[in-house]
């Protein structure tokens, strides 16, 4: 896939947002995972009026890589600011992939407390899943060779755009 | 002429033996690190996953119950193993040698030694003999080092001062004994804090003591005088024996660290003490309970470090 | 045994001679320098064109360890590192164990090493007895016995009216008294230099101070005595300086100073390197220049090599731990030569410092090259660079400083007595 043919972000994000709208309710928690998926949160959380403060999760302590990685040196702190107990979540994120950043933040959320739901909104799905995960809110299915990678990029007005990277 | 066994060939801290020689780039990123910590540490659930399946040996051959209880605290809720040895009572008094007793726990799959030491320079000697993938950190060595606590102070410096940048910061006590002192010194010196102050009678201080980029004052009022950081260090007994003092009295008198005296630095300045405190002896109780007083965050704070140090070298 | 030693360049420092000249050996004595002696026909001709045929280099200190510490090292082994290292003369301190207090100690020794028929061993003996600094021992029966002098090691001295009676007491008989000077106070507990190295690692130090009030208190006494002193292992500038004066002032003292604080400074410790623990400590850069100038102008009279080979154990600890010492009978020739290249001084200079004065300051008939001299040669290459590491030394000892580093100057032949005992 080329640029050319990458979808537009900010049409995926309205897409997203039409999705979500009936689906969230006033208890409803917004997750963000860092980094896209902690923008693309912010995003959400505003334009639909999300009155449950926005949590943003750093999975870097629950990945399943760091025995080959190390820690990452830019780790930052989680911040759930509201209870996890009982709580309807809809956790966030840019790119769906193998799932295992997924899994982390999952594993992550439940050292918070038991939540009632968690379901996933992803931007873009590119396919290539490795775990068991599925998103329930999906702006657009793409597909990309093993050596390409899709990144959100965001500008200094606040909107979205796609990005292809080669490996 | 060996070279330093803390950093790896590409520059990757492999044991944290000291602060001296690290660049301010690995002392932030544990100070970052440790934030992230910080949240984890007031969570219901106080464990990460991250070094589930690792062993971490705390070797205390000088005993300690607070260090190595924050130590053990850390390691458990990073999710390791661990295991505590109090070699001053085992295999040393055995005539084991230091290297001896390293390869025995070594064939144990240990991940880390956090190594306590009455020598300077021991943890030297034991991270040069271990085999690459083993990590060290010294929990202090002799007068030499202390870095975590180093990097504790430097935390709670940052939490409540919000940057190193234009502070100045009084280090008041034993220097000459003192392996915090000389580790807060490299830490302030590296993050770049613009002027150290150290503050205790000349038989207190090391030789060429200026030559690590401190100045040097014998009247603590001279000294604490628009101080905004305020390092109180520990007065042990045994100094009025070695001729160096005559007496906690008089001590108290000119360097204890009083309201009076206080009032000196600015009105925000914090005051900290690595602990455990001689109330009456370098510290007046109405400072130590105080509102500048700081020093219970410091014990919060310090696990929180100690999970960022392992975190990091065992990723590494 | 006749030896014609052909083509080398001779250095004989007493002498005054540089040049490429012929040796001549018979009978375990030098018969000709230059011209072949009349009627001579060598049994062996060694050819040593584009080496350096010098005396047999003289060690003020060498410990070989025995008796008492042969797990450290044996007389055998320690006497074969030094010919090696084209030593074939050495005086060994007396703190073996038990000290050399006794004269049938001494003998044993000097049996001990007669038999070994390679290097001259030279035991120096205990200034008081057990060296505890308390009572005098038997000088006169020590010399008879083959002492060249007495010192007390690194033992202290700490009651001044019994260092100034020893003093007396060897002055009686015109003996040498050889002392370490550092006060025992002072000293106390410290393992490094009180220096910027020592605050910086934590380390208990051993102030200049200590070598200076010694220094001072060992000049007084031997002016008001009259006894013939020798410094050993002078560390500081104002230990050097304070010589110097005394010199300056007519006093009949010598010093000398060890290989390894002529190149080496407290920055040398690095990151806690125990092969850089030694009595006494490396001290500071500005100390060791005073070193390398006072050998340059003689307030230094020799170098010498302080050899203390020490266990591996007793090196892989903790450093305030460790046991001070370094080995270093393989290491004066190649570090002598290193002083003369570093300092701009001539060969012939630098080899005076380990010949000719080390011979004259322990009043024995050697390191020279005079016609009738015993035999005690060193041939060595002045061009070999070699590796010091543990496979290259002979001794017992394989802790140094200069571990891993390369060096220049390797011994060939070492000819003791007019026979060849080494030869590589």
């Amino acid at each position: 896939m080329s640029a050319t043919n990458l979808p537009d972000a900010e049409a995926l994000v309205s897409q997203l947002l039409e999705q979500l709208r009936p689906a969230v309710g006033p208890d409803t928690a917004f997750v963000g995972i860092r980094t896209g998926g902690a923008w693309l949160a912010e995003r959400l959380h505003q334009e639909l009026g999300i009155g449950v403060p926005l949590g943003i999760l750093d999975v870097s302590f629950y990945r399943d890589d760091y025995d080959q990685r190390g820690l990452k040196p830019d780790v930052r702190p989680s911040e759930i600011p509201f209870e996890v107990e009982g709580r309807d979540i809809v956790l966030i994120d840019d790119v769906l992939y193998t799932g295992r950043t997924i899994r982390a933040a999952v594993n992550e959320l439940f050292d918070y407390g038991r939540p009632a739901r968690i379901r996933l909104a992803a931007l873009v799905d590119r396919g290539g899943r490795e775990l068991p995960v599925a998103a329930a809110f999906v702006g657009a299915v793409i597909s990309l060779p093993g050596q390409e990678s899709v990144n959100l990029e965001r500008d200094a007005e606040g909107h979205f755009r796609l990005s292809v990277r080669r490996h | 002429m060996q070279t330093n066994p803390q950093l790896d060939k590409v520059g990757r801290l492999q044991h944290l033996l000291s602060i001296e020689g690290l660049p301010a780039a690995i002392l932030t990123q544990i100070l970052d690190t440790a934030a992230s910590f910080v949240g984890v540490t007031e969570r219901e659930v106080k464990k990460v996953p991250l070094l589930r399946g690792k062993a971490i040996f705390n070797l205390f051959f000088e005993p300690s119950t607070r260090t190595r209880t924050t130590f053990e605290i850390a390691a458990k809720r990073l999710s390791a193993d661990v295991v505590n040895l109090n070699i001053s009572t085992s295999s040393q008094t055995k005539g084991e040698s230091l290297l001896d007793t390293i390869d025995n726990l070594s064939a144990m799959h240990a991940d880390m030694f956090i190594v306590r030491h009455a020598q300077s320079g021991a943890p030297y000697l034991i991270a040069r003999h271990l085999r690459p993938g083993i990590h060290v950190i010294n929990a202090g060595d002799g007068r030499h080092a202390h870095p975590t606590q180093a990097l504790l102070d430097m935390y709670t410096i940052r939490h409540f001062k919000k940057q190193f940048g234009g502070l100045r910061v009084a280090i008041v006590g034993d220097l000459l004994h003192s392996r915090v002192a000389r580790s807060q010194i490299h830490a302030l010196s590296i993050l770049g804090v613009p002027e150290i102050r150290v503050i205790a009678p000349k038989t207190l201080l090391p030789a060429h003591v200026e030559r690590l980029g401190v100045h040097v004052f014998h009247d603590m009022a001279e000294g604490l005088r628009d101080v905004d950081v305020v390092l109180m260090l520990r007065l042990q007994n045994e100094r009025m024996q070695g001729a160096l003092l005559p007496s906690a009295q008089e001590y108290f008198k000119y360097y204890g660290l009083t309201p009076d005296k206080l009032a000196r630095a600015r009105a925000d300045a914090i005051v900290m003490h690595p602990g455990p405190m001689n109330r009456g002896v370098e510290i007046d109780s109405a400072v130590a309970d105080g509102p500048q007083s700081v020093i219970l965050p410091q014990v919060t704070f310090g696990i929180a470090v100690r999970m960022a140090v392992m975190s990091i070298l065992a990723g590494s | 045994m006749k030896i014609h030693i052909k083509g080398g360049r001779l250095i004989d420092p007493r002498n005054g001679l540089d040049g490429v000249r012929d040796l001549y050996i018979a009978a375990g004595k030098v018969v000709g320098v230059g011209g072949t002696p009349a009627g001579f026909t060598p049994n062996r001709v060694i050819d040593a064109s584009g080496l350096v045929v010098c005396p047999g280099l003289i060690d003020l200190s060498a410990r070989l360890r025995e008796p008492g510490f042969e797990h450290k090292a044996t007389l055998e082994s320690e006497v074969r590192a030094a010919i090696a290292g084209g030593v074939t003369s050495l005086a060994c301190p007396p703190d073996t164990d038990p000290p050399l207090d006794e004269p049938g100690l001494v003998e044993m020794l000097k049996h001990k090493a007669k038999i070994l028929n390679q290097a001259h061993v030279y035991p120096v003996g205990a200034l008081s007895q057990g060296l505890k600094g308390e009572r005098l021992t038997e000088m006169a029966e020590l010399r008879d016995a083959g002492c060249i002098a007495y010192s007390h090691a690194d033992a202290p001295i700490t009651d001044t009216l019994v260092l100034m009676r020893a003093l007396q007491y060897a002055a009686t008989f015109g003996f040498s008294v050889w002392l370490r000077p550092e006060d025992a106070f002072l000293a106390r507990n410290g393992v490094a230099h009180d220096g910027e190295v020592a605050a910086r690692l934590g380390l208990a130090g051993i102030p200049v101070v200590a070598e200076t009030v010694a220094v001072a208190r060992i000049l007084q006494l031997a002016r008001v005595t009259g006894a013939r002193v020798h410094l050993c292992r002078l560390s500081s500038a104002e230990g050097v300086s304070m010589v110097r004066d005394a010199k300056e002032q007519g006093l009949p003292v010598t010093c000398d100073v060890g290989i390894n604080h002529v190149y080496l400074s407290e920055m040398d410790i690095g990151y806690f390197d125990s092969n850089a623990r030694l009595i006494p400590p490396l001290r500071a850069a500005r100390d060791r220049d005073a070193l390398l100038q006072g050998l340059r102008d003689g307030a230094i009279d020799a170098l010498c090599s302080d050899h203390t080979p020490v266990d591996d154990d007793a090196k892989q600890i903790p450093f305030g731990e460790s046991e001070p010492g370094a080995t270093g009978l393989e290491l004066l020739l190649p570090l002598a030569l290193k002083w003369a290249e570093e300092s701009g001084a001539s060969l012939l200079e630098a080899l005076a410092k380990v010949t000719d004065a080390p011979g004259r300051i322990m009043g024995i008939d050697a390191g020279h090259l005079s016609p009738g001299a015993t035999a005690d040669i060193c041939v060595f290459d002045p061009e070999a660079w070699w590796k010091v590491e543990p496979k290259a030394l002979l001794s017992q000892g394989k802790n140094t400083p200069f571990l891993g580093l390369e060096v220049r100057g390797r011994t060939r032949w070492t000819l003791v007595g007019g026979h060849v005992v080494f030869e590589a």
